[in-house]
């Protein structure tokens, strides 16, 4: 890739015995915003400490525009990092708290007073230079935390859990803004976070990780709808994960009934685990359905209803449904073929990539 | 709730007459007397009027400062470190250690330490200094004042460091300071409130330390904690001891003003 600025190229970090990183690969295009998405623990925030050159890799090499950035000083890093906890300085006010980057450079007090004040206005703090850190609201410090980081113009922005702390209103808010300010800046951002609704909402591309190792990487709509495996399904939304058994390519058979899918490229009869996002269940009555089942519980939640249910087989299927239904109700869900998300055991995400490509590449040749 | 409150306070709003208040009018009181109970200004006439009991004054607050200067610069890196190590508290308990020992006991053996025959002089042979005299000299005198007040100058100074947000240290670097930039620039202001209650807890103290001076200083060093001893022990001007009195409390005060935490200008501003 031409404007790759990132690339981590076999990473391990090993804390005494246990390994929080292993075998990290991976590269960031300028000017895209990457996620990297993981329960806690996963090793997500370590590759941004690493990135940052607050800690060490233990093995592998870490690239900034093709030049090994190791052994490199935090300090001497052309990264800035938004912390989880925003790291404020409480003994400086707002404006010197963004200044604080540039007045190390010793820039000219009066580009700086220019460069903060911008920084401000595009956080949209504009007036609020000489508060105490103390006055502000979390997310005026939050906003303070990314005008600092900004302001050195950074080639890589680094993000760190910076919305936890928030309500879900502002966060959703801040969520927005991160996007556009990322757009208008150019500049690549790498986003850490545990929320999966977060990742999908401003990701250019997602690394969903667990335990140390990056699972699946890829744009937010291919993450949720070809998740590689269980767990990438199950931490993505959710969603009804039943085992199943490929009949032949778009064939497909689980609980018990035989179904059209959009997925092909395995063995005859290869044991699978099949996806079916609620969302993609639609109520209907039992005439109609491809599946019958019975409703245990219903929940309002607002924008939808949170219906859970059982089929003749036992298995349990989660439907959101804009319609009511009724508990003890006996209802049909329907579903298009293309709502079927086949999963392999133990498939490797080149392997799953080059499955997709070996047969969408046939769809394109027969139309 | 408020009669509860009340109840509670007794003890200590007692402590504070017994103690505290009735003390500080009594000294106030006798510093008033002359040596014959006449009511009289003479007291402060002779101190400010005398050049021994200025320059007394000067030797107390050139000492205490001395002190205070040694123990910060023994004690900031070491709470530092301190802050930084797997087992703080076990390495801050070590420290803490030595103050639940006696003064006195602490003072005989450096005395003991550092005699004519003494571990301090059997080592300055050993490596061919050859005897000297250390007991009864100044630098002992801070030595061993040092020695003993460390302890009150770490514990604020490693307080305030580990409290200090660690992610503050990365901001700084991820902003491109260096090592001695972040210290000067984030590390020690943020740790200044740590400073000065040490600074406090140290300079106060040695203004008027009187047993050192005698059995370590050898009255090499006369403090105005000397002088007060002698007008209560051996002249029996209490007047006068009570005006050095007077004046120690007003430095103290002076002291605690200047080094106090004052609030930050715009703190409450809303």
């Amino acid at each position: 890739m031409a404007n790759t600025i990132i690339k981590f190229s076999g990473v391990n970090k090993r804390y005494g015995e246990t390994m929080a990183l292993k075998q990290i690969d991976f590269e960031l295009e300028q000017g895209k915003f990457y996620t990297l998405l993981g329960p806690s623990g996963c090793g997500k925030t370590t590759i941004l400490r690493i990135l940052a050159g607050f800690t060490d890799a233990s093995a592998g090499t870490i690239e900034f525009k093709g030049q090994k950035i190791n052994d490199l000083p935090a300090n001497k890093r052309k990264v800035n990092t938004v912390f989880q906890d925003y790291a404020l300085f409480p003994h400086l006010n707002v404006y010197d708290n963004v200044a604080f980057g540039l007045a190390l450079k010793k820039t000219a007090k009066k580009v700086i007073r220019e460069k903060v004040l911008e920084a401000l206005r595009l956080v949209r703090l504009t007036g609020y230079d000489d508060r105490e850190i103390s006055e502000l609201s979390g997310g005026q410090q939050q906003r303070v935390a990314i005008a600092r980081a900004i302001v050195n113009e950074p080639e890589v922005l680094l993000l760190d859990e910076p919305l936890s702390a928030l309500d879900a209103k502002l966060r959703t808010a801040m969520q927005v803004e991160l996007r556009q300010l990322q757009q208008r800046l150019g500049i690549t951002f790498l986003f850490v976070t545990h929320d999966q609704g977060e990742a999908l909402a401003m990701s250019d591309e997602i690394f969903v990780m667990s335990d140390g190792e990056i699972l699946q990487q890829g744009d937010p709509v291919d993450i949720y709808d070809e998740p590689i495996n269980h767990f990438v399904a199950d931490f993505i939304g959710e969603s009804n994960i039943v085992k199943g058994r490929m009949l032949a390519d778009y064939q497909v058979e689980f609980v018990g009934h035989q179904f059209e899918c959009a997925d092909a490229g395995m063995r005859v009869n290869e044991p699978v685990e099949i996806v079916l996002r609620p969302e993609d269940l639609v109520l209907t009555t039992v005439e109609k359905s491809k599946l019958a089942v019975t409703v245990d519980t219903q929940v309002f939640r607002g924008d939808i209803y949170e219906i859970m249910s059982h089929d003749a087989a036992g298995n349990e299927w989660l439907i959101h449904s804009v319609r009511k239904s009724a508990v003890g109700q006996q209802v049909g869900i329907y579903f298009e073929p293309e709502d079927i998300h086949v999963m392999r055991f133990g498939e490797s995400e080149e392997e799953f990539d080059a499955r997709l490509e070996s047969y969408e590449g046939d769809d394109d040749e027969e139309v | 709730m408020k009669k509860y409150n009340t109840f509670y306070s007794v003890p200590y709003v007692l402590w504070l007459l017994l103690f505290v208040i009735a003390p500080l009018l009594l000294i106030v009181y006798q510093s008033f007397f002359d040596i014959n109970g006449q009511l009289t200004l003479s007291n402060y006439q002779t101190y400010f009027g005398s050049g021994t009991y200025l320059r007394m004054t000067f030797n107390s607050i050139w000492y205490a400062f001395i002190i205070t200067v040694v123990t910060l610069l023994i004690s900031y890196p070491t709470a530092y470190w301190l802050s930084q190590t797997r087992h703080k508290q076990l390495w801050l308990l070590l420290i803490i250690l030595p103050t639940w020992i006696n003064l006195l006991l602490k003072a005989y053996a450096f005395i003991g330490i550092f005699s004519q025959a003494g571990a301090a002089n059997h080592f300055f042979e050993f490596i061919g200094l050859g005897a000297q005299q250390i007991l009864f000299t100044k630098a002992s005198f801070i030595f061993v004042a040092a020695y003993i007040e460390i302890p009150f100058m770490i514990l604020p100074i490693f307080n305030a460091i580990d409290e200090m947000k660690p992610s503050l240290v990365n901001a700084s670097r991820d902003l491109g300071a260096t090592n001695w930039q972040t210290f000067s620039k984030v590390i020690f202001p943020l740790t200044l409130n740590g400073v000065k209650a040490g600074v406090q807890a140290v300079f106060i103290p040695s203004l008027s330390l009187f047993m050192l001076t005698r059995l370590i200083g050898g009255n090499k060093v006369i403090t105005l904690g000397t002088a007060i001893e002698e007008h209560f022990l051996v002249t029996q001007n209490w007047g006068m001891g009570s005006t050095i009195g007077v004046v120690l409390i007003v430095a103290m005060v002076v002291i605690m003003f200047v080094t106090g935490e004052r609030r930050k200008k715009g703190g409450q501003r809303k």
